[in-house]
């Protein structure tokens, strides 16, 4: 149950969304995208997400598309997480939306709402970090298009009024092989204690990580480490664990002690995938 | 504050066009229960948890309570109201699958969804929609025993 | 042959639960009703500096705002508790404010804008904290608290009541003991998670009369307490519970109904609803109690135990409400299902600044049952006997005497080395406890034994109504509260056997309204089938008198010559001469129009027999009727390096005097193992240093999911209870008790080490392992 009031908009267009925000903005009325709109409603009965006007962007066309267009595959930021899975035309991407929430959830979860969720997992965001995918950003300026390293920085960097319309990864990249591994606290279904997702490029791992710090990241030097073969197994772990970028978390699924136990694991699992069990 | 925050809508509930006046921030669920008195979908967590506030809409299993009743407009929406002598009500009875059942309305619009578009669900295709709801009260044994012996009996076969 | 009993009879209310259609407390249209919101205190313990409510009454809507007042407190024994905080907040959650509003989003609005300053207090987390010296005292005035007879609270301490054994000589224990063991266990607070949240409506009406709708376990002592608390007269006092959604213990409580009545008397006795929020259910409404615990057993050699010395901590939390019959039952059944004549223990109800406890499914004895039969594995580990070996040794047998120093027989106990034998069976004990599945995992069975009897008031009653409809068919009334459990199709069940009529001819009201509804206690403990079971047989009974008594005249003989069977009222050893139950359950109608008897109405009650209070120095006493004895285990697949397990089956073999029901009666048991299980494995309270609930919704605190369960196998041997309808003993909590016990036997073994907490969660396993 929400306390807050707020107006409603659905705009048929990117155009009509972006002047829409500007035009509410102008009013005073904070106004808020809103795709799968599942954190309006979660974080806005605990008032943590409050707003006077909120624009549903379900009924752009652009937010909708999900096709390959020629060596690209394109998602709609407003598609849902089950659509984008079923369409099964990035296996990592699937296997990491699989673990998100629940299946019911998902239904209504969207892609580009999980990227710009204000919850510290975005687990969507995992292989889009590893297949250097881009975004198409609608603002003022019209249609951009950033490379995700590049913008999305521990949270995707928006500008106000600014908002997410299309993902769009290269073909090739999503044929790599892949590893996806979500660790709970326990039992099968909730947020991670972590999720490393991680491709192999012609020998050279990549890695990103979500529920080990306060936001998902994907890390050149945990990445140089782990790819550091003049090292044993244990010391590639033991430096790419000691270059963490940001304080592990300590939370209600675990400490940040056994968070790093369960990485230490979780990496000699993915190093094994590829290079079997070695000296770890 | 003046009314732009609240509006008359029209949403198709089993097949039926119904018309009422919501507020934007109200939920789906709280459209269905206190403006239209459909009380089988029921609210548990309200935070998209739970499953007990499930329902259809257009084909797939949806938390109500996640949903705005605005974002069901044009929508074909199915509550447990409008499911009548369906497999899987027949088994969740011959199977013990509920006690208290107060999960029971939302597990069965999941189960019905998922029969719907998967008649063929293996295993992992059940966990997979299952574990959104939850139920305190049965082992799931039996939930699962129902599941199964719905999917079984819709394809003619002996459950 | 028998009609109806031991089979898988479907649940009367069915097909309404498949389609929607029945209706649970907030399903009732609210039309006309108000809307209550609680403001509930963000710190675990502070001092209330001011309130300010300016802000919340400007909103539209509003009708009240409550404040908490010195008066009444409250609290089934020791009246400890104001309905809303006064001065003080004592636990996260605390209800501290409600504001009645036209309409839910209102009430919420202006709770949100109720400013409360708080100058915080130091907080206790953990009984053992609360026992120190120098320990905060969470009730300065302890002593001042009005209470019941039978409560012992400790003044300047935090110590609610004391229970204590004292069976036998300890020193004769110690000094028969070759072997001894000593151990100390823990677990936090956690959640029932009914899933239907908490929810009452309250309204006064013009002639006095109080209504409530509740979704309670216990209308009657709504009630009760209403009256008690607010002086209320009882009998303008009236409860309606339709359907529940869920109960396993924590809709015992009364606590949601009292600010519901001060919000309707505050807004002119108009009907205001009171609907938790998943989070206010949580850690607002009261919680499964924590326990800290330390065990001293002695045992000879050969593995005869000798001697138990034992502490149970309960956490009651902020206030004592039930934390004190919860502590009380653990002392009478402080020990595992065995033999023992020197037992001492001391089971203590602590203050903390936890949300306060309620019955929780078992009331007390998974906790219990967690320590004892921990340390039973510990001791045969110690003494190198097989575990269930040297359970079996130490099995309870009729002859025996309880640790209340009662001595049990054939009846008032079931047969527990038949269960330890029977689950050898099905657990393939000879298997061994341990196979090496591939290089990291193992698969590792542990077991536990469980006993129970159910410490309820000595005077606790259930009374049950027949009345007959016109086409013969009857209508069951019993204040059973339908919480999921079944009880009432197993009454159908019941009489379809005793007038050996269709079924399908028998109706039973499910709502309870207090008014119209015989009283049955409370639904809890198990004590539904024995105490309205025995109360139907005996209304049966009286039914049957009088359809005997106008058969007979019509067929001019005595009624000692009649029998009562489908449908029919026949001459025992002249069947054909009969009339059929609808021609006279509504009086008999002679050709000439002279009409005799009248609507067949039969009346039966039952109340406990011979139930004492125990002594308080000894704690000899007679505190319940008969215990439900049973044997359960686990075999779960471990992952050696991760510590991350899965339960692959779990076990129950259960003595439960007469299957009534057989599929119920294994649903009843699989879904109380899986809550044993659930709670054993994830389900905990994660509370910060201050005292504060970090998860208190159900995102973060993890219940089971389809998937998440084992295989369940569930056994039942029937030694009759003889006292019981057709021999049976109580089952509804049972299948839980031995659940953590067992689940944390099996991953001691395959972790190696003794672990000691709950729930098992694979990091307090690698933490316990010297992990971190
Ligand atoms: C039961 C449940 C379990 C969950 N478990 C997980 C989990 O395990 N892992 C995980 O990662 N997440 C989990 N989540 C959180 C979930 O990821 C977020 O609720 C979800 O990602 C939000 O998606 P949405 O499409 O509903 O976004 P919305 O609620 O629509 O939006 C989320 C935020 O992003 C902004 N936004 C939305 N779309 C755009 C856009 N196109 N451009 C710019 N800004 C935009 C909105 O303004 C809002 O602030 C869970 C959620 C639920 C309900
Ligand atoms: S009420 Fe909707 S998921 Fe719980
Ligand atoms: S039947 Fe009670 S929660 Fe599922």
């Amino acid at each position: 149950m929400l306390s807050f009031d707020f107006e409603y908009y659905k705009p048929a267009s990117i155009d009509e969304a972006v002047q829409l925000f500007q035009s509410l903005d102008r009013q005073g009325k904070n106004p808020s995208y809103i795709s799968g709109g599942t954190e309006l409603i979660t974080l806005g009965r605990v008032n943590k997400i409050v707003t006077g006007a909120v624009i549903d962007i379900k009924a752009i066309p652009e937010c909708l598309v999900l096709e390959k267009q020629g060596t690209q595959l394109v998602f709609g930021a407003a598609q849902s997480l089950t659509v984008v899975r079923e369409k099964q035309f990035f296996p990592l991407l699937s296997k990491a939306i699989v673990e998100i929430a629940d299946h019911t959830a998902r239904n209504k979860i969207t892609l580009g709402g999980n990227i710009c969720a204000n919850i510290i997992y975005r687990e969507a965001v995992l292989p889009l970090l590893l297949t250097d995918s881009t975004l198409a950003v609608a603002g003022l300026n019209g249609l951009i298009q950033y490379p995700i390293n590049d913008i999305f920085q521990q949270t995707l960097q928006l500008d106000r009024g600014e908002f997410l319309v299309q993902v769009i990864t290269h073909k090739q990249e999503t044929e790599l092989p892949f590893v996806c591994l979500k660790k709970r606290r326990q039992w099968d279904v909730g947020y991670p204690l972590l999720t490393a997702a991680a491709l192999n490029k012609n020998g050279q791992i990549k890695l990103a990580i979500s529920g080990l710090c306060s936001f998902p990241f994907r890390d050149k030097r945990m990445e140089y480490s782990l790819n550091n073969r003049s090292l044993s197994m244990k010391a590639r772990i033991e430096e790419a664990v000691s270059r963490i970028p940001a304080p592990v978390l300590n939370d209600v699924h675990g400490s940040a002690e056994y968070r790093v136990f369960v990485l230490e694991n979780t990496l000699q699992e993915i190093l094994a995938e590829w290079e079997g069990a070695g000296d770890a | 504050m003046h009314n732009h925050t609240s509006a008359e809508i029209t949403l198709n509930i089993n097949n039926e066009d119904r018309t009422v006046y919501v507020r934007n921030a109200d939920t789906l669920l709280y459209a269905l229960r206190e403006k239209l008195g459909l009380t089988g979908a029921k609210p548990g967590c309200l935070n998209g948890d739970c499953g007990a506030c499930t329902i259809i809409v257009d084909g797939d299993p949806m938390k109500s309570c996640l949903m705005l009743a605005v974002e069901a407009q044009g929508k074909s929406i199915i509550t447990v109201e409008g499911l009548q002598n369906t497999a899987i009500q027949t088994e969740f009875i011959d199977k013990f699958a509920f006690q208290c059942g107060y999960c029971t309305p939302g597990f069965i619009m999941n189960c019905h969804a998922l029969m719907t578009k998967y008649p063929d669900a293996d295993d992992s295709v059940i966990k997979d929609w299952l574990e959104s709801n939850i139920c305190r009260c049965t082992g799931y044994q039996e939930i699962e025993a129902a599941i199964k012996a719905a999917l079984a009996a819709a394809k003619g076969e002996p459950g | 042959m028998s009609q109806s009993i031991g089979k898988s009879i479907y649940r009367k209310e069915a097909l309404e639960k498949v389609t929607g259609k029945a209706k649970y407390t907030d399903d009732y249209p609210a039309a006309g009703t108000l809307h209550v919101k609680l403001a509930v205190s963000p710190y675990a313990h502070a001092r209330i500096i001011a309130i300010d409510t300016s802000k919340a009454g400007e909103v539209p809507g509003v009708r009240a705002i409550l404040l908490g007042q010195p008066f009444p407190l409250t609290g089934e024994e020791i009246k400890d508790r104001p309905p809303l905080a006064f001065e003080r907040v004592r636990y996260h959650g605390e209800p501290v404010a409600a504001v009645v509003a036209d309409t839910p989003h209102q009430a919420k609005r202006a709770a949100e804008l109720i400013a409360v300053t708080y100058e915080p207090l130091p907080v206790i987390n953990s009984p053992r904290e609360a026992l120190q010296p120098d320990a905060v005292l969470i009730h300065e005035n302890l002593e001042t608290y009005e209470k019941i007879e039978h409560v012992y609270p400790e003044a300047k301490t935090n110590i609610a009541d004391r229970t204590k054994i004292r069976k036998g000589n300890m020193e004769q224990g110690w000094t028969e003991s070759d072997v001894t063991l000593e151990a100390s266990f823990s677990l936090s607070p956690s959640d029932h998670i009914a899933m239907e949240t908490r929810c009452v409506t309250a309204e006064i009406r013009p002639d006095g009369f109080v209504v409530f709708s509740s979704s309670t376990q216990s209308p009657y002592m709504i009630m009760e307490l209403m009256s008690r608390y607010f002086q209320l007269e009882k009998g303008k006092i009236i409860v309606n519970t339709p359907f529940v959604g869920g109960g396993y213990g924590g809709k015992v409580a009364v606590q949601l109904e009292l600010i519901a009545y001060l919000a309707t008397l505050a807004v002119g006795g108009r009907p205001v609803k009171l609907l938790n929020t998943r989070e206010e259910d949580m850690i607002t409404s009261p919680v499964h109690i924590g326990l800290d615990a330390d065990i001293k057993l002695g045992a000879t050699q050969e593995g005869k135990l000798k001697v138990a010395q034992i502490t149970y901590l309960f956490d009651t939390g902020a206030y004592s409400d039930k934390g004190v019959t919860i502590s009380r039952a653990a002392a009478i059944t402080c020990t595992g299902p065995y033999q023992l004549e020197n037992i001492w223990c001391d089971s203590l109800c602590v203050y903390t600044n936890h949300p306060y406890a309620t019955a929780y499914r078992g009331f007390s004895h998974a906790e219990l049952l967690f320590v004892f039969e921990r340390a039973m594995d510990m001791l045969a580990k110690k003494l190198n006997i097989d575990p269930l070996e040297l359970r079996r040794i130490n099995a309870f047998l009729p002859g025996a005497t309880t640790p209340t120093q009662i001595r049990l027989n054939e009846s008032t106990v079931g047969n527990l080395p038949q269960c330890i034998d029977r689950l050898k069976q099905l657990m393939n004990w000879k298997e061994g406890q341990v196979t090496q599945v591939n290089g990291r995992k193992i698969r590792v069975k542990g077991v536990s034994c469980i006993w129970k009897t159910s410490t309820i008031d000595t005077e606790a009653s259930s009374g049950v109504v027949l009345t007959f409809n016109v086409d013969g068919s009857v209508n069951i009334l019993s204040g059973i509260v339908e919480i999921g459990t079944g009880t009432k199709t197993i009454l159908a069940q019941l009489l379809a056997e005793k007038l050996k009529m269709d079924i399908k001819k028998i109706h039973v009201k499910m709502e309870v309204d207090t008014q119209t509804t015989p009283k049955h206690w409370k639904t809890v403990a198990s004590r539904g089938t024995l105490m309205a079971g025995r109360a139907l047989l005996k209304a049966a009974d009286d039914a049957v008198v009088q359809l005997k008594d106008t058969a007979s005249r019509v067929l001019m003989c005595s009624p000692d010559d009649l029998e009562v069977a489908n449908d029919m009222i026949y001459v025992r050893d002249e069947p054909d001469t009969f009339i059929h139950v609808k021609d006279v359950c509504h009086g008999y109608k002679y050709p000439s129009g002279h009409s005799i008897g009248g609507q067949v109405i039969g009346r039966g009650n039952y109340i406990l027999r011979h139930l004492t209070h125990i002594d308080h120095e000894t704690g000899a006493g007679r505190p319940g009727p008969e215990y439900t004895v049973g044997a359960q285990g686990v075999e779960v697949e471990f992952d050696t390096k991760e510590f991350t397990y899965k339960v692959l089956k779990a076990f129950a073999v259960i003595d439960i005097g007469k299957v009534l029901n057989k599929k119920a009666a294994e649903g009843q048991v699989m879904g109380a193992m899986s809550m044993g299980l659930n709670f054993g494995s994830s389900e905990t309270f994660v509370v910060s240093d201050d005292g504060i609930i970090l998860n208190p919704r159900l995102r973060t605190y993890v219940p089971f999911r389809y998937g998440d369960h084992p295989e369940y196998l569930v056994h039942f041997l029937e030694t009759p209870h003889i006292d019981g309808p057709f021999g049976a003993r109580g089952v509804g909590e049972h299948g839980l008790i031995g659940m953590p016990a067992a689940l944390a036997n099996s991953l001691s073994i395959a972790s190696g080490v003794e672990l000691t907490m709950l729930p098992l969660t694979p990091e307090s396993i690698w933490k316990e392992t010297g992990g971190g």
